[in-house]
């Protein structure tokens, strides 16, 4: 404990100390949260200076909102597909990556590449491949699957997308997989080892209790970036065809500033906070029951 | 028995290379189209240029008025990032080291913020700075983003700054040093590594970040990487090879930057993700 002596001292080193921090977070998250809660029950459209209370008007028009539903549900699958298929993947990649094998940092250098790059940039590139790339192939080899753009079907749009955010993010969760599994002891395993236990025992009886923490991290974050993701939906598929892969945030976004429904707008929005919260709450609640110490 | 696992580890090694291969090969597809002229892409995506023209890189720089853009990306990320390690690590220190239930609380309500997603937000925040007159400005950008940076820097920096040892700063305060001095002599060295980790993934956040930017700056010539990448395709469409250049132009800052301190920025995701 450090104090200064004197309430005036006391008093300007808190201000330097937390002052700026704790304005722009309070200015710019949690004002304009609790702001936002207000508009969920106004009618403003974003252009007048006066609104009026519309009671709980808004909330019942987001559940009248059919193609809300229909986004939000889309989104759940996305989001179910894109964490297992993430974090399946680098795991795998985080444990061969982990064995001692030649250029092992090299690869892992390579495989974290996508996320240096932008969702925007990322989108584009995989939109001329899904295209382009993609199509000229299936011509060539006469693969009927391959040789009409997958973009413009809505099916395998969102597969398109599942396909992009999987390879977008399976670097990223591998490197936190890599550094859970570098702090796995090595004796316990050498012990199994002696004891009988074969590479499958010690996965599912060792290395997997001994992980849950990193998953824990790996699939808060996906989760949270599979509900979050706008920018590479909005390169990549710009939600069509025909809306059928708008996501959640993109409708939000356009149910705000481009139908300039704002109350309505920001009453999704906060539903799909609610939702984003229980569900990530749940996850980290349930996982760390399951956490064991080496 | 030596030689049944040696080939299987060449098989392993085998495998890996074709996902790495698969997972480059965007890349390099980019890199290639972005030499030809847009006849050459359309009918063989797959070819490589016959001989090498930076025309297209010339239209892509000029018309996405590259230059701009990219000094606009430069300021806000460098500042912001520097920002966020200062106010973070300052206050970190001090909910530290003056551990009342006040401070405590105001702790875990910056971490419990961190579930909110950005649209749940995003409308308040743009009619609040919009009436505020304050759209439209970088500095406006600068600020945000150590609002919402701020959060998961001051989480990190306060489990490091609990294992720095309080007697080094009372040393530092005996001798006659004021808190602000200990803080900026003492303690912020010691957090060197851990600003680099911060520092890190806040870069490769707001370097890239594209749906804040594109609510707060409006006008082109505040636009950055991201946004102008995004109008020039949107106004682009027809003419592959400008576009494929302009996006090489846009990751290259970055690869470049990854070449040097690869080492450091997988270091820095890896220590970000242990709390």
């Amino acid at each position: 404990m450090i104090t200064e002596k004197g309430v005036w001292n006391r008093l300007r080193s808190r201000l330097l100390f937390t002052g700026p921090t704790l304005f722009a977070f309070l200015t710019v998250m949690i004002v304009p949260f609790f702001y936002g809660i207000y508009l969920t029950f106004t009618n403003w459209d974003g252009i007048s200076t006066t609104h009026t209370l519309v009671g709980f008007k808004n909330y019942g028009a987001v559940f009248k909102d059919t193609e809300f539903w229909k986004s939000f549900g889309l989104t759940l699958k996305y989001v179910l597909f894109t964490v297992i298929l993430i974090n399946v993947i680098a795991f795998l990649l985080a444990y061969v990556l982990t064995k001692g094998l030649k250029g092992q940092s090299f690869f892992r250098a390579g495989f974290f590449l996508p996320n240096l790059v932008g969702g925007i940039v990322l989108g584009f590139i995989w939109q001329f491949i899904f295209n382009n790339v993609v199509v000229y192939l299936g011509q060539k080899a006469a693969i009927p699957l391959l040789s009409a753009s997958w973009l413009s079907d809505p099916d395998k749009a969102f597969w398109s997308l599942v396909i992009v955010t999987v390879w977008q993010y399976a670097g990223y969760m591998m490197v936190i997989y890599v550094a859970g599994l570098m702090g796995v002891p090595n004796d316990i395993l050498e012990a199994a080892s002696i004891d009988g236990a074969n590479g499958w025992t010690k996965m599912r009886k060792m290395i997997l209790p001994l992980m849950v923490p990193s998953f824990i991290v790996c699939i808060f974050l996906s989760l949270q970036r599979g509900f979050m993701v706008y920018d590479v939906n909005v390169a990549l598929t710009q939600g069509g065809p025909f809306k059928s892969t708008e996501l959640v945030s993109m409708h939000v976004y356009e149910k705000a500033f481009l139908a300039r429904d704002y109350g309505l707008g920001q009453a999704e929005a906060f539903v799909l906070f609610l939702l984003v919260a229980g569900i990530t709450l749940l996850q980290v609640y349930f996982s760390k029951k399951m956490e064991v110490d080496a | 028995m030596v030689g049944s696992k040696s080939s299987f580890s060449w098989l392993k090694f085998i495998v890996l290379a074709i996902v790495l291969i698969l997972f480059i090969v965007p890349f390099v597809l980019l890199l290639i189209n972005s030499f030809k002229d847009n006849n050459a892409i359309t009918s063989n995506p797959l070819s490589l240029p016959h001989h090498f023209s930076f025309s297209n890189y010339k239209t892509a720089f000029d018309e996405m008025g590259y230059l701009s853009a990219f000094m606009n990306t430069f300021i806000i990320t460098t500042v912001s990032v520097l920002l966020i390690s200062l106010c973070a690590a300052m206050t970190a220190h001090y909910f530290v080291r003056n551990n009342t239930k006040f401070n405590q609380i105001t702790f875990l309500l910056m971490v419990a913020s961190m579930i909110i997603p950005f649209q749940a937000i995003m409308i308040p925040l743009v009619k609040i700075y919009g009436s505020l007159g304050m759209l439209d400005s970088k500095w406006s950008l600068i600020y945000m983003y150590v609002g919402f940076g701020s959060s998961l820097a001051v989480f990190i920096y306060h489990g490091f700054v609990k294992s720095i040892p309080v007697e080094l700063e009372e040393a530092a305060m005996i001798d006659g040093a004021t808190r602000t001095q200990t803080f900026f002599r003492v303690v912020f060295p010691v957090l060197m590594p851990t600003t680099a980790t911060i520092s890190i993934l806040n870069v490769l956040w707001i370097w890239n970040d594209f749906l804040l930017p594109s609510l707060i700056l409006v006008n082109p010539e505040q636009h950055t990487l991201p946004l102008s990448t995004y109008s020039f395709y949107g106004t682009y469409t027809v003419d592959y090879g400008p576009l494929m250049a302009g996006l090489v132009l846009t990751i290259l800052p970055i690869i470049i930057v990854y070449l040097f301190a690869q080492k450091y920025i997988i270091q820095g995701v890896m220590q970000g993700s242990i709390k």
